[in-house]
């Protein structure tokens, strides 16, 4: 499921912030760059005002953001809809008692870890990135929350990029996203 | 530096953030107690009171620019650029940003990191503030501030949540006034 903002008169700003960057972090890859829009506090501001006015007074005591453009927007809405942030992060950060949750990259593997008690069973939780690509790192974050016994509500990235069919490995849970790049 | 000395001595908000930051003995190494703020994150009040308390400082100030240092500068860095209306600079380690970028070296107990910050993301004249969670000696601080004057940017202060006690006694890091919440909390060893 993802909503119809395209209406929203605040997108068009935030989508015309993204700078693309060809070739990076190689040849072939257009990479979507936040930072532009995090230089514009206005954009900025309506970013975190989209995604808090669709979580607000939802009962969400949990926002996940994955490390590390995703501890720039989950803070903010987790402080503005009065709920715990939690940051997902990548092997040996974290300090302390942590739950593991590997996961497949182009080539090779990654990881993704969780503070243990960090998330109570029952908890509604939302997972925050920047952006979503194939959505394996989106998957590792969902299992690690649900191995917590939380629920994870939604899914919410700035950009999607739906070539990539993201959106179908999210176990069948809502993704919402404020723009599309193809 | 400390805030209890500049103007929030027996703030009961400092005493709570305080005790939300959870120390972790002998990480990453042996003889090493970590100043953990991910419990602070966890409560929400307290996370809430961490970053007003920066933004009560910082509203007033004419600045434009928050640059935070990765990854922990980016948790409180935001909500401070935008309760303020500046914009956020993430500072970062080597290769992650895209494009142009300028690079400083700073010294590590062993060896030499680099921070990176994108060409343009601030302009001369611009007021600039750094924030990371934690200040222990500075390396990574001058280092930002490094940047951000190669860029012509002016920085006004250092600020973090917790100062350990290589920088009490010092109000300046590099000339630049720092901002502190908090002392790092001793906790018992029984061995």
């Amino acid at each position: 499921m993802s909503a119809s903002r395209d209406d929203d008169p605040r997108i068009h700003g935030i989508k015309s912030k993204i700078r693309v960057v060809p070739n990076f972090p190689k040849p072939d890859i257009m990479f979507q760059d936040i930072t532009t829009l995090l230089l514009d506090p206005e954009a900025f501001k309506d970013t975190i005002d989209l995604f808090v006015e669709r979580y607000r007074g939802k009962n969400i005591s949990v926002v996940a953001g994955i490390e590390a453009r995703g501890f720039i927007f989950g803070p903010p809405i987790a402080l503005a809809i009065g709920a715990k942030f939690v940051p997902l992060r990548k092997p040996k950060k974290l300090p302390g008692d942590v739950i593991r949750e590997e996961y497949v990259l182009e080539y090779g593997r990654d990881c993704l870890e969780m503070h243990l008690g960090a998330v109570k069973p029952g908890e509604r939780a939302l997972v925050v990135d920047d952006l979503i690509a194939t959505g394996g790192t989106l998957c590792a974050a969902m299992n690690l929350l649900e191995r917590a016994e939380a629920e994870v509500v939604e899914c919410a990235c700035v950009i999607e990029l739906p070539d990539l069919k993201g959106r179908e490995r999210l176990k069948g849970k809502p993704l919402y996203v404020l723009v599309e790049s193809h | 530096m400390f805030a209890a000395e500049n103007g929030l001595k027996g703030d009961p908000r400092l005493q709570a953030i305080s005790e939300a930051i959870r120390v972790i003995p002998d990480f990453p190494k042996q003889g090493i107690m970590f100043q953990d703020i991910t419990t602070l994150l966890l409560n929400h009040k307290a996370f809430k009171d961490t970053v007003d308390i920066f933004v009560d400082r910082y509203r007033d100030m004419e600045i434009s620019v928050v640059a935070g240092i990765e990854a922990r500068g980016f948790m409180f860095g935001p909500s401070i650029a935008l309760a303020i209306g500046a914009k956020f600079v993430p500072l970062r380690k080597p290769r992650k940003l895209p494009g142009d970028v300028i690079s400083e070296a700073y010294v590590l107990e062993y060896g030499t990191d680099c921070l990176e910050m994108h060409v343009n993301a601030v302009q001369p004249g611009e007021r600039a503030v750094v924030i990371d969670d934690l200040v222990a000696t500075g390396g990574t601080l001058s280092a930002a501030i490094r940047l951000l004057e190669r860029m012509g940017a002016e920085v006004v202060e250092c600020a973090c949540v917790i100062g350990l006690p290589e920088v009490k006694g010092h109000s300046r890091l590099n000339g630049k006034p720092l901002y502190i919440l908090v002392e790092p909390r001793k906790i018992e060893h029984c061995c």
